[in-house]
């Protein structure tokens, strides 16, 4: 069995702590506190430490999903973001680019939010971007 | 934060406000009662008695919502006894006098008869803050959720600047951040009123810059805050929402409105790891892939910047940015499938504050910013000689009472938070069963004299409600919580706290007074 280790951050709170995921083929076998890490130093708290059991949880969605009336049916990728943008282009045409609303994530990377205000500043034309940095 | 999480360590003096470290922020409440058994000096100020209040030298256990008489009163006794810094203030502040003018009608008699907090208290955690070598302020959410958070803050920016305790090692006031990347989304322009780096987007010529940059021109019109989002589709003025990997339905207040607001939407897109009770309203759901399918960076408290590697490739097939990427194109503004080293790359250039940095860099040493060039070694410690603005504004502030306290009808005041084995809205903690098991269900804490007077025992059904909804609880007896005062985490989405909480919002940040609202409790 060929084991990798990679060094990552934990995705909980703003502690930022280092922490290292050790898989092998294809599922994650734990996650160790990464030893030199500056926040943590070779310790993690309890969520750290089950960090592995949410990512490879059965419950994690797999397919794009579209809910019709009370079904919900799956897609496949290209005809979901056709999907999407169809109806953002039509409401966007009707209504005008301020009505259509952004919420990004403090979960995701610095890459992926600013890809998406970029998105909402672009390829929407609105400043309608938050998340919840004020709750 | 002003100063790194080491330097809590340098800190003779400690004043933790409204945080729960140990349980929300572990590794900076290992700092703490490392520094407190070292011989540091630690004051919490908390309505609860929380681990760290447990270990306090003095424990400031005011009523809820009364921070800023509090600190008020605090700063009127070392200005009283000529304990504050003198040069300081008059090198790098101004409006001194207003702050004066501010403290002035808070005498210890006053301070005490509205906080609650003995004299005798105020004084020995004044004299202990403003005469210790190097003092540190640490806050979190028990300062800043209530309608008047941004003065809550203000007031301990004046009172680190009143003691010349900010610009050096074991000082500042620092907040601490909630989740794993707000500081980075706030830094990457996740802002109605903010472009990456924080440039301001009311400023014409910050537009024109970034429609050069970006190739194409740039909205005029303000943004809306995501709450003010939630009333513009109630009043059908916003007909589409597109949400990454937040659930609104849990974490915001009085979710009855946020779940009806959602509902109005002609389109709403989610992004997300797992079906939650916002997905469940999406038209649309697409698949997100989690921090280990991720390669990228995540901003900590300390503005510390650290390379995230993908472990695994993305369960549903695509990296969350590609799915960007691949909708702007389709929307008709064209993202190349660029790497995530490649869009770092073009976030530092266009913003200054992190110029210096690149995914190689960080491959190497995290960063703090600012780091303005390749050469700089970041900044853990921000206004060593100046402040952002030049000199340190002392802002003088009047209180401001909470929005909704308890009456005859509702005649508790709830307070939420969070648990030690979950976390915010429990999508990912209540899937790992060594931490479900912790803390599987709802459970309200409650003072002995209030059980007693509603003939509730320990582990007994409650249903807890205020004027928005209720939800059904076990009652956990403890004098952690003040009388009159009940504590509930709020990541039970079966029991969502969050049906009870009030909207009431701070006018600048917007915050939602989630620390208080008036609930009944009953037997059932």
């Amino acid at each position: 069995m060929d084991i990798r280790h990679t060094p990552t951050v934990c995705p909980y709170c703003g502690c930022g702590c280092g922490l290292t995921l050790e898989t092998a083929e294809g599922r994650v076998l734990r996650a160790i506190p990464t030893a030199d890490a500056p926040v943590n130093r070779g310790r993690l708290c309890v969520k750290g430490w089950n960090v592995h059991d949410f990512v490879q949880h059965p419950d994690r969605l797999t397919r794009p999903l579209l809910r019709e009336d009370r079904e919900t049916r799956p897609l496949d990728w290209e005809s979901a973001l056709d999907l999407a943008a169809r109806e953002l282009h039509r409401i966007r045409d009707a209504y005008g680019p301020d009505s259509i609303g952004i919420l990004t994530s403090a979960r995701c990377t610095n890459e992926e939010n600013y890809l998406l205000q970029k998105f909402a500043r672009c390829a929407v034309g609105t400043h309608n971007i938050d998340h919840c940095a004020r709750l | 934060m002003t100063n790194p999480f080491d330097d809590l360590e340098r800190s003779d003096c400690l004043l933790v406000v409204g945080s729960n470290a140990t349980v929300a922020h572990p590794m900076v409440g290992m700092r703490l009662l490392r520094r407190k058994r070292a011989g540091g000096f630690l004051i919490v100020a908390d309505p609860r008695r929380t681990t760290l209040a447990e270990q306090a030298d003095i424990h400031l256990r005011l009523r809820p919502g009364t921070d800023v008489p509090l600190f008020n009163g605090l700063m009127r006794i070392i200005h009283d006894n000529g304990w504050h810094n003198r040069e300081f203030i008059e090198t790098r502040t101004e409006n001194f006098p207003a702050l004066l003018d501010a403290i002035a009608p808070w005498t210890p008699e006053a301070t005490e008869a509205a906080t609650g907090v003995p004299r005798d208290l105020l004084f020995r955690a004044a004299e202990a803050y403003a005469v210790s070598a190097a003092s540190s302020i640490v806050y979190c959410l028990g300062v800043t959720q209530h309608r008047c958070g941004v003065n809550n803050v203000r007031v301990l920016a004046d009172l680190a600047m009143l003691c010349g305790q900010i610009g050096r090692p074991g000082t500042g006031v620092n907040p601490l951040r909630g989740q794993n990347n707000v500081q980075g989304s706030c830094d990457m322009g996740g802002l109605p009123d903010y472009y990456p780096g924080y440039q301001k987007a009311d400023d014409p010529a910050v537009r024109e810059a970034f429609a050069r940059a970006w190739g194409c021109p740039q909205p005029s019109t303000p943004g809306l805050t995501s709450l003010e989002m939630m009333e513009a589709l109630h009043k059908g003025t916003l007909k589409a929402m597109i949400i990454l990997g937040e659930n609104p339905v849990v974490s915001d207040p009085d979710a009855n409105h946020v779940r009806q607001a959602l509902s109005k939407a002609e389109f709403l897109l989610c992004i997300d790891i797992f079906p939650t009770p916002t997905t469940e309203l999406a038209h649309l759901t697409l698949p997100g892939a989690s921090f280990a399918e991720s390669e990228g960076t995540f901003t900590n408290s300390e503005r510390r910047v650290q390379r995230v590697r993908q472990a695994l490739p993305p369960l549903a097939g695509r990296s969350n940015s590609r799915v960007i990427q691949e909708l702007s194109t389709r929307m008709g503004y064209p993202m190349p499938p660029d790497s995530p080293a490649a869009v770092f790359d073009e976030i530092c250039a266009l913003t200054p504050l992190l110029r210096g940095m690149s995914h190689e860099r960080l491959d190497r040493e995290s960063l703090c910013w600012p780091c303005p060039d390749k050469n700089h070694p970041g900044a853990p410690m921000l206004h060593a000689d100046r402040f952002t603005r030049g000199k340190g504004l002392f802002a003088g502030l009047a209180h401001v009472p909470p929005a909704e306290l308890p009456d005859a009808e509702y005649p508790l005041l709830l307070n939420t938070g969070m648990g030690h084995s979950q976390y915010l809205t429990g999508t990912m903690t209540r899937r790992c069963p060594m931490l479900e098991r912790e803390m599987p269900h709802l459970e309200v804490d409650m003072h002995p004299d209030d059980a007693r007077a509603l003939g509730l025992r320990n582990g007994a059904r409650a249903r807890l409600s205020s004027r928005r909804g209720a939800v059904a609880a076990r009652v956990h007896i403890t004098d952690a919580v003040p009388a009159g005062t009940v504590f509930a985490p709020l990541h039970f989405a079966e029991a969502p706290v969050n049906l009870l909480t009030s909207a009431e919002r701070d006018p600048v940040s917007k915050t939602p007074e989630f620390k208080i609202c008036a609930v009944r409790v009953e037997k059932v």
